[in-house]
């Protein structure tokens, strides 16, 4: 496995793990605030996800 | 090496016979195969098969751990595991930056592909920057705060006396586990114990706080501490959720009797089986970005194996690259799964 595939795995898991905070912080009640951020974030890691898959295909081989 | 390799001619008169040059290649000037090319038969370059199979033994390691810690914590009595007393908002900062250096270490690897040298320097340098914030944290603000809180232990015949302090009867109510354990920072501590100078330096400090000087107990064999809020109030029900910002601890006060106490101990590995498991894991992978990082400085330095070996061989350069950073990404999802079971659960 590339550093490409390995790098969208961890990106992967990333996303679940501010998933899984945001719904940790909205069950608990820990802090809303900090649920809306980790969701935002999880968009966002999404977003990159699909960039950095049609860049990195032309780019590393 | 030379001097290494001079001594060995020496003793062994063919080089065949030279143990030296036969098995350690690297002592030579042998060309290494298959550092760019990849390998027929495994269609890799070497260093990408071997890193991969010390990732598996990593796995191994890390995976042996968790297990330990998960079935430590599944047969811990109700009331022993600890729980809400590291930063929760440092754990997460120190996550987003380790996300982040794992991007910026995948760019690094892409420029040089694309024959950019100074955007290479660049992302790697932020790669660098992110791995010593992380360390520096951890070290100089998460391990030093936590080996400045203390806990005690109170006995179970004896809980009823600490009601005020533990709250059991409101988690009764609330069909929590009870809790046995006061924390706070030490003021006063029985004579001779070890930690009489911490709770002095404590005492002085809580004094230039607050004004009060009351903390010293008249009993010679009483642990004094002032409490943190769980404690101070341990029948708000805002204390029966966890916090993400950390509670300011409050000016209450509790004397607690050495003859009530099962266990004392600062928030070090002998306090409890959660810290103990907490320093171990953080501790070895705190090792390991500490490896990430001298290996990325070598990469970024000018020095023969680094930055210099793009002038003549840039795709090495790359395959070095992509190596420490499939090392990294391994690394940073560690701490992905370390940071929710300490942290979070």
């Amino acid at each position: 496995m590339s550093l490409k595939a390995f790098h969208l795995v961890f990106i992967f898991v990333s996303i679940l793990f501010c998933a899984g905070m945001a719904a940790w912080s909205f069950k608990t009640g820990a802090s809303d605030g900090l649920g809306w951020g980790c969701g935002l974030v999880s968009v966002l890691m999404c977003v990159y996800a699909v960039r950095f898959i049609s860049k990195a295909k032309s780019i590393i081989t | 090496m030379a001097l290494l390799r001079l001594a060995s001619s020496r003793i062994f008169k063919s080089p065949m016979s030279n143990p030296i040059l036969k098995y350690l290649p690297f002592f030579t000037d042998a060309e290494v195969p298959h550092t760019v090319a990849a390998r027929p038969d495994t269609g890799l370059y070497s260093a990408k098969l071997g890193i991969w199979l010390f990732l598996a033994s990593e796995v191994m390691l890390f995976g042996g751990l968790f297990s330990a810690y998960i079935f430590l914590r599944i047969g811990a009595e109700p009331g022993y595991w600890p729980s809400g007393l590291l930063n929760v908002p440092v754990g997460t900062m120190n996550t987003a930056i380790l996300i982040v250096s794992s991007i910026t270490v995948v760019m690094a690897w892409a420029a040089l592909k694309m024959r950019q040298l100074g955007k290479y320097k660049f992302y790697m340098a932020i790669t660098i920057l992110c791995g010593l914030i992380f360390l520096t944290v951890k070290l100089s603000y998460e391990w030093p705060a936590k080996f400045n809180h203390f806990g005690v232990f109170i006995k179970k015949d004896a809980a009823s006396k600490y009601e005020e302090f533990l709250g059991n009867k409101h988690l009764e109510e609330a069909g929590q586990s009870p809790r046995w354990e006061i924390t706070g920072h030490l003021l006063d501590a029985p004579k001779g114990s070890s930690y009489e100078h911490q709770a002095q330096h404590n005492a002085e400090h809580f004094a230039h706080e607050t004004g009060r000087h009351d903390a010293v107990t008249p009993a010679e064999d009483d642990y004094v501490i002032q409490l943190d809020a769980v404690n101070a109030n341990p029948t708000d029900k805002t204390n029966d959720r966890p916090h993400f910002w950390p509670v300011p601890m409050s000016n209450k006060i509790a004397v607690i009797s050495a003859k009530d106490v099962e266990s004392a101990s600062v928030f070090a590995p002998r306090h409890s089986t959660y810290f103990a498991t907490y320093f171990l894991i953080t501790g070895l992978h705190g090792l390991h970005v500490l490896g990430g990082i001298l290996v990325f400085l070598y990469l970024w330095l000018p020095v023969k194996g680094g930055v210099n070996l793009y002038k003549t061989n840039p795709e090495h350069l790359a395959n070095r690259v992509e190596i420490a950073g499939l090392f990294w990404h391994f690394v940073d999802l560690v701490w992905i799964f370390v940071f929710p079971i300490f942290y979070l659960l």
